[in-house]
């Protein structure tokens, strides 16, 4: 396939960097005043996950745009949403599950009805039932209509809910304020914080590449599965 | 377009009123929910009393899934969605028609929970304006977002599975703003919930200004 090279470049720089980041960041870099043993070791790898989360809502949203637009219709940015968004709810998992492991160590606890926590939580459903709702089958433009208008509903629910659930945690008495937990990144964790970004990003763009052809070969076999399958009935026919 | 809505929501409204499938299975089911949240909370009041708006919002919240399937499955049956698509009226105007129907249905049974609340949990009435002004918003978001998810599984195969995974995360805000608002109210501090009143308010329009784009495009497809 065309840019094979390229995308196997890009996959071996997503692993090199993933085991630059797991190196530095675990035998490396040194254990921080203020964070109990080793959990700061998680701030490696858990606002790069969180990271790739955003771009890749963002690019879900932006792609869904852009195909109701009637000027940018086009398959494919159906495909690039349900590819990214797909990406974006495992890196969303693994968001919570880092997020949680860091809790039960710092706060002491898996889950705290933290407003970022829940909002997180609450996107991970979200988009579980958008993904749902794109495997049902039917025709493909339907599909990707509905999936476009479904997937900016959803969109527009992210800022409600992330306000709904603020108010809704000032109200419940004090949580934990990340804003007034002053830590200083510097250093070699600085560098490591910034290779996890770069390699988690790289992860992303390699992983929808895959999903990105994967879902344009689906296309390509239903479409031209009908066409042999016609052909075949006419030959049989013929004869 | 209102006169479209009009048309809509008096179409759906008297099929509920003869088929009476609101009144035999969706109240019922409503106050099926108050029973078994009594049943699981215990029998001690004390228990129940503060836990009132919270299980009265979810109570809710299950039945409007029910309420949008059931609007839709009506238009399922003889493809009357065919045939509502032919008729020529405006998408927006199904839209608003098919939501105030819902509405209407939602405050109907609203009404009968809040006697249940009362009657089981104990709940003490008060700041009857804003529990009145939180069921009127709430239901209106709850309508227009249930709308939308509504047509666009009604023409999946597994829609009944679809539906509520669509529609419950989506309407979590709402139970959010619904509970507190109904919290401050009962708690005799109606003037706090003004906060929780104005968050349903911007639920309730921005799905109702997305829904009334949306819907043309999902009918077609549907």
């Amino acid at each position: 396939m065309r840019g094979d090279r390229a995308v196997r470049a890009l996959g071996v720089a997503a692993l090199a960097g993933m085991i630059a980041t797991v190196w530095l960041g675990l035998f490396v870099t040194p254990n921080a005043v203020g964070y109990a043993d080793g959990t700061v070791r998680l701030l490696y790898i858990h606002p790069p996950l969180a990271w790739v989360m955003f771009i890749a809502y963002g690019m879900a949203t932006l792609s869904s745009l852009l195909y109701l637009w009637p000027r940018t219709r086009h398959a494919r940015f159906d495909r690039l949403a349900g590819a990214s968004a797909e990406v974006g709810v495992v890196f969303t998992g693994l968001t919570l599950v880092s997020g949680s492991i860091w809790g039960r160590t710092t706060w002491g606890v898996y889950w705290a009805w933290d407003p970022l926590l829940t909002t997180t939580a609450l996107l991970f459903v979200l988009y579980l039932g958008y993904l749902a709702m794109r495997n049902v089958p039917g025709d493909p433009d339907t599909v990707a209509r509905r999936s476009a208008i479904a997937g900016l509903v959803a969109f527009l629910d992210v800022p409600i809910v992330f306000f709904a659930v603020s108010w809704w945690s000032l109200h419940q008495g004090p949580t934990i304020d990340l804003a007034t937990r002053h830590s200083y990144v510097h250093g070699s964790m600085a560098w490591t914080l910034l290779l996890g970004f770069v390699s988690f990003t790289l992860t992303y763009v390699w992983l929808m590449v895959h999903r990105y052809r994967l879902a344009a070969l689906r296309a390509r076999e239903s479409d031209e599965g009908l066409e042999s399958a016609l052909a075949d009935r006419w030959a049989e026919a013929l004869q | 377009m209102l006169r479209d809505a009009a048309l809509v929501c008096g179409k759906d409204l008297r099929i509920e009123l003869r088929s009476k499938i609101g009144l035999n299975q969706v109240a019922p089911f409503a106050a099926t929910v108050l029973l078994l949240f009594g049943l699981a909370l215990g029998p001690n009041r004390q228990a129940l009393q503060p836990a009132a708006a919270a299980l009265f919002w979810i109570a809710v919240l299950l039945s409007v899934v029910l309420a949008v399937q059931r609007s839709f499955a009506v238009e399922s049956a003889d493809s009357a969605r065919d045939g509502l698509r032919l008729s020529g009226l405006d998408p927006a105007g199904i839209f608003l028609g098919k939501g105030a129907a819902i509405v209407a249905q939602l405050l109907a049974l609203e009404a009968l929970l809040t006697v249940g609340v009362a009657l089981l949990f104990g709940a003490q009435l008060s700041g009857g304006l804003v529990l009145l002004g939180t069921c009127v918003t709430a239901s209106i978001g709850l309508a227009a977002v249930g709308v939308v998810y509504g047509v666009l599984s009604s023409g999946a195969r597994v829609k009944e599975t679809l539906l509520p995974l669509l529609l419950l995360p989506v309407a979590a805000p709402v139970l959010l703003g619904a509970t507190k608002a109904w919290d401050e109210a009962l708690a005799g501090t109606p003037g706090q919930a003004g906060v929780w009143l104005s968050l349903l308010a911007v639920f309730a329009v921005a799905y109702v200004a997305v829904g009334s784009v949306a819907f043309g495009p999902l009918l077609e497809g549907a």
